[in-house]
């Protein structure tokens, strides 16, 4: 019985690692199309990151740099995996614990750890002043959003995010957290720190192309690179999902069935590409932040503005 | 076994059909720009022209890319940089020359200091005449290639592999006379 329920468990994962990768190829695709749009360009078509990934993964030579280069991807890969098990999708949650909303800001930071790995070991300039910017980026957005975190905590009085999710969805839209004004501002903050963490302009400073020549990525190539694209699909379903679950009750509008599964698993799809495209919208029309404006912009404003809400929650919750 | 390792072959054969097809949509460029040609890529990859709808984007970095484009003359000393990114690529790679400059010399064709065959250093899979060529012209030039990989004609690394002993003694002759020549000018300095 034990075997079996394991031998479903890891079909799951597996179907998750997949529906994560075609999902965020798809979207990434679609985002290019988009921000080709904007640019008043035609764009290429909405599958072109498939075919790039093809493409990349079937390339005859591919240089390494060390085995910690090869771990490196491992890192980040089984890293952003594991963070997707402890989000619910939809309202399903493959894994979870009590205090798993913490938990997912720790693994969240492993695939930036494997990348400082990764472009350590290229021993590319480029690539250590890319993995110096992009954990000073992570130190800026992370403080606004653990503190909007913090204000979810102290409002629904726990730690794990399936509790968060089945809160907001006791009333359908009513009961989402964004419906509130305290969480409204929380939500703008924690937007700003999901584009930091997405990457995208203008918070791209980590791997500014025209600057330091794609930073951490510099000496990837080949099979390296088209693992990377993977992960960064991955990345990029995570990173969304969590904000759906924390603000907008993760995409459950029903409750029991088969049915409501299905019908919850779509409205999360439409949900995490609503935010995908709000971000790419920003990216399309900002240019690049320098490092320190970055900093000083999450540090000084959206902490503040995250600071305002969490306190305005905790006068909501004493009463 | 024969019948054997013939599927296995069989099977290679759709595979790399398969990964050329791939390759053929999704041709990521580093561009080379030297001298005038350089000018001519914004238009490309902008709103204008939008290389974009076929694939193509500009990268950043030799390791990430496929296609060598380079634009315009190459002085011995810019060559070895070219040889250089050249071989930093992961291949299947491809290069396109740009302009009349890496065909015949150009209007440099009586400099002392520029090659005149780029094909004689690196293998080239296409060359595109004029000078300059237009914004269209290089699109051409992509469509062209595209069409040249996907009937598997564009092997220019595998005869860059095949010849490396020919191409690293045409390298080493204009090398060589390039150091002979800054020998002799530090002679002439020293008298």
């Amino acid at each position: 019985m034990d075997m079996i329920g394991m031998a479903i468990k890891i079909a799951i994962l597996i179907a998750y690692a997949i529906i994560g990768t075609c999902v965020g190829l798809l979207f990434m695709g679609i985002g290019r199309k988009i921000i080709a749009r904007v640019h008043n360009r035609v764009g290429p078509p909405f599958y072109q990151n498939f075919i790039d990934v093809a493409k990349l993964l079937s390339k005859k030579t591919n240089i390494s740099h060390g085995w910690i280069f090869d771990l490196a991807l491992l890192f980040s890969i089984s890293g952003i995996l594991l963070t997707l098990l402890f989000l619910p999708i939809g309202g399903a949650q493959l894994l979870s614990m009590d205090g798993d909303a913490f938990l997912v800001l720790y693994l969240l930071a492993i695939p930036a750890l494997g990348f400082a790995l990764g472009a350590g070991a290229s021993g590319n300039p480029n690539a250590g002043v890319g993995v110096m910017r992009a954990l000073v980026m992570m130190l800026s957005y992370e403080l606004p959003f653990v503190i909007t975190l913090i204000a979810l905590m102290i409002y629904y009085d726990t730690t794990s995010l399936a509790t968060i999710v089945k809160m907001q969805s006791i009333d359908g839209i009513k009961s989402w957290a964004i419906t509130m004004p305290p969480f409204m501002i929380a939500a703008f903050a924690a937007d700003m720190a999901l584009q930091g963490m997405l990457m995208e302009q203008p918070f791209d400073i980590p791997v500014a192309p025209h600057e330091i020549a794609s930073g951490p990525m510099v000496e990837f190539g080949g099979k390296y690179l088209g693992s990377l694209m993977l992960y960064k699909a991955i990345a990029l379903v995570a990173e969304t999902t969590l904000f759906v679950d924390l603000f907008l009750g993760g995409g459950v509008v029903m409750h029991s069935g088969v049915m409501a599964a299905i019908i919850n698993f779509f409205v999360w799809l439409g949900l995490i590409f609503l935010l995908f495209v709000l971000s790419i919208l920003i990216a399309a029309s900002f240019p690049r932040f320098r490092i320190e404006q970055a900093f000083g912009f999450y540090w000084k404003y959206e902490a503040i503005i995250a600071a305002i809400s969490l306190i305005w929650v905790y006068i909501m919750v004493i009463k | 076994m024969g019948l054997h390792n013939g599927d296995k072959m069989m099977r290679y054969e759709e595979w790399s059909k398969l990964a050329r097809k791939a390759s053929k949509k999704s041709l990521w460029m580093v561009h080379f720009c030297t001298g005038c040609g350089a000018v001519e890529m914004p238009p490309v990859m902008t709103s204008r022209y939008d290389a974009e709808r076929f694939g193509i984007t500009s990268m950043a970095t030799p390791r990430q890319a496929d296609v060598l484009l380079i634009t315009g003359y190459l002085t011995v000393k810019t060559l070895r940089r070219v040889i250089q990114v050249y071989e930093q690529m992961q291949s299947p790679k491809y290069v396109i020359a740009f302009g009349s400059c890496t065909i015949n010399g150009g209007m440099y064709w009586d400099s002392y200091n520029t090659i005149k065959h780029l094909e004689k250093y690196i293998p080239v899979d296409l060359y595109i005449a004029g000078c300059m060529p237009r914004p269209e012209g290089i699109i051409n030039a992509f469509i062209k290639l595209m069409k040249l990989i996907d009937e598997g004609k564009a092997r220019g690394w595998e005869k860059y592999q095949k010849y490396y002993d020919r191409y690293k003694e045409n390298q080493r002759r204009v090398f060589n006379f390039e150091i002979k020549e800054e020998q002799k000018e530090e002679k002439n300095e020293e008298h």
